[in-house]
């Protein structure tokens, strides 16, 4: 008989208690959290995203984006928050590079393979009609590339969502600000925290599925059911 | 505020040389110094938690797959379900557990099976199911039994895909495991959070640490690799 046998399910209501009484701070955090989260997605985006899109379309550098995806899947998210804090010093800068930096994996490799893989028939088809390398891009590159772009995108930002409460230990906020701080809000509170990002995880992976399946045009959305990716990187 | 006074409490490092108190980029001899009584052990014990986690998550998980594989057409939901697990962010789950199982391993374990079992179901069932109908065919044309078709044909097809889950699920163990460190003083976290704790982050111990727990990831990843490339020399590269 321990202290834990009698206490677990107390704390759980107690922390759902202290969700319900501070549920406007909780929400300013999970506010905080996305905020990090979207510019860290953000400045993967404009970076990898382009990368990715171009050497798929070259058929080029296929290693690089290899590459990418087994160092990326092999940094630790505690290791990267850590070393960039040593190198920018602690607060949102430091937090937001690092995420950014494990997003690049994920979003470089996915960009890569959805348009590297695109049926080379429907390619060549294109380039028969005529179009020039940018039109075929454009028009069919893309539109067919976009599942995986998007399971990219959704890979990276749950990612980045669920690694940010760890920011909090280099200053990042967010929800993660009370899991880390026991000594302040005591266990419900750390729970209470912990089901909120919990749920603020699944909302955003279940929300971009979402957006996922709106976007994607019919003909394509075919071929899309049949993969669910599941790969986040180091959380 | 250093050598005036008596001696400053926070941070320890004992006696360390300029490099230590000046808190240069790297420091070899505060790695010599601490090998023995700080990164070995938190190596041992990332290698220790994660080969725990994986063993018993691979032996779930195919176990599971196994069954699941008797009963075809399964395998769809169980994906989305095991990505929508997969989303539970690790710092999450550790503290959901610690009502039930305490600042202990067994939370720990717990944990990291989790995502292993998650990672490697899919993948499993998705290699076992991924042999072609012909083969099948050919399979029990030659008069093979259930059994002889799942060792001799399937399991072999399905290595690739496997031993790729696997890759996954070392190497995002690896990395989860250093989290542990928010409850427990062990693995290649630790040195890292403790750095952390500090007001004034000591360099070395984040970079060494860091860079034990990558290299770790980088020389399992390419040892099944290379376990692939033995075991099923006919799969092509593939990114995953």
């Amino acid at each position: 008989m321990t202290l834990a046998d009698t206490a677990n399910l107390h704390t759980f209501v107690e922390a759902f208690r202290f969700i319900g009484n501070n549920f406007d701070f909780l929400l300013t955090k999970a506010g905080q959290q996305l905020e990090l989260s979207g510019a860290a997605v953000g400045i993967a985006l404009v970076i990898s995203l382009p990368l990715g899109v171009v050497l798929g379309h070259l058929h080029r550098g296929s290693g690089l984006a290899i590459g990418a995806s087994i160092v990326g899947r092999a940094l630790p998210s505690l290791v990267l928050i850590a070393a960039f804090l040593t190198l920018l010093g602690i607060g949102f800068v430091n937090n937001m590079v690092a995420l950014a930096v494990l997003a690049t994996g994920p979003i470089l490799t996915n960009s890569f393979d959805a348009v590297d893989r695109v049926d080379p028939d429907a390619v060549d088809a294109a380039r028969g009609m005529g179009m020039t390398g940018t039109q075929i891009l454009r028009n069919i590159e893309l539109p067919l590339a976009l599942p995986l772009l998007f399971t990219g995108l959704r890979i990276a930002a749950v990612t980045v969502v669920a690694t940010a409460p760890i920011a909090a230990i280099a200053g990042g906020g967010g929800l993660g600000d009370v899991i880390v701080n026991q000594a302040s809000y005591r266990l419900a509170g750390v729970l209470g925290a912990s089901i909120c990002v919990m749920i603020l995880s699944a909302a955003v992976f279940l929300g971009l599925l979402g957006l996922q399946a709106a976007v994607t045009p019919a003909g394509v959305r075919r071929h899309t059911s049949e993969e669910v990716t599941l790969e986040r990187s180091s959380t | 505020m250093r050598g005036s006074g008596p001696p400053v409490v926070i941070p320890n490092f004992g006696q360390g040389s300029a490099c230590v108190r000046g808190d240069h980029t790297f420091c070899w001899g505060w790695v010599k110094d601490h090998w023995h009584d700080t990164l070995s052990p938190a190596l041992v014990q990332h290698i220790e938690l994660t080969a725990i986690a994986v063993g018993i998550g691979f032996a779930l998980a195919f176990a599971l797959a196994l069954a699941a594989h008797r009963q075809r057409r399964i395998e769809h939901p169980v994906g989305i379900v095991a990505a929508l697990l997969y989303t539970i962010p690790s710092l999450a789950l550790f503290q959901i557990l610690v009502p039930f199982t305490g600042l202990t391993w067994t939370t720990v374990e717990i944990a990291l099976v989790s995502y292993t079992l998650v990672i490697l179901f899919p993948n499993i069932v998705a290699g076992l199911q991924s042999v072609p109908p012909d083969v099948l065919e050919a399979a029990r044309g030659m008069g093979l039994t259930r059994l002889q078709t799942l060792l001799r044909v399937e399991l072999p097809l399905a290595v690739p895909a496997i031993i790729g889950g696997l890759r996954v699920a070392v190497v995002s163990t690896i990395s989860i495991a250093t989290i542990a460190a928010f409850l427990l003083p062990d693995g290649l976290g630790y040195p890292i959070f403790l750095a952390l704790k500090d007001p004034t982050p000591f360099k070395t111990e984040i970079y060494s640490a860091g860079l034990l727990a990558v290299a770790l990831a980088l020389v399992c990843d390419a040892t099944l690799l290379m376990l692939r490339r033995t075991l099923a020399p006919w799969a092509k590269r593939r990114l995953a």
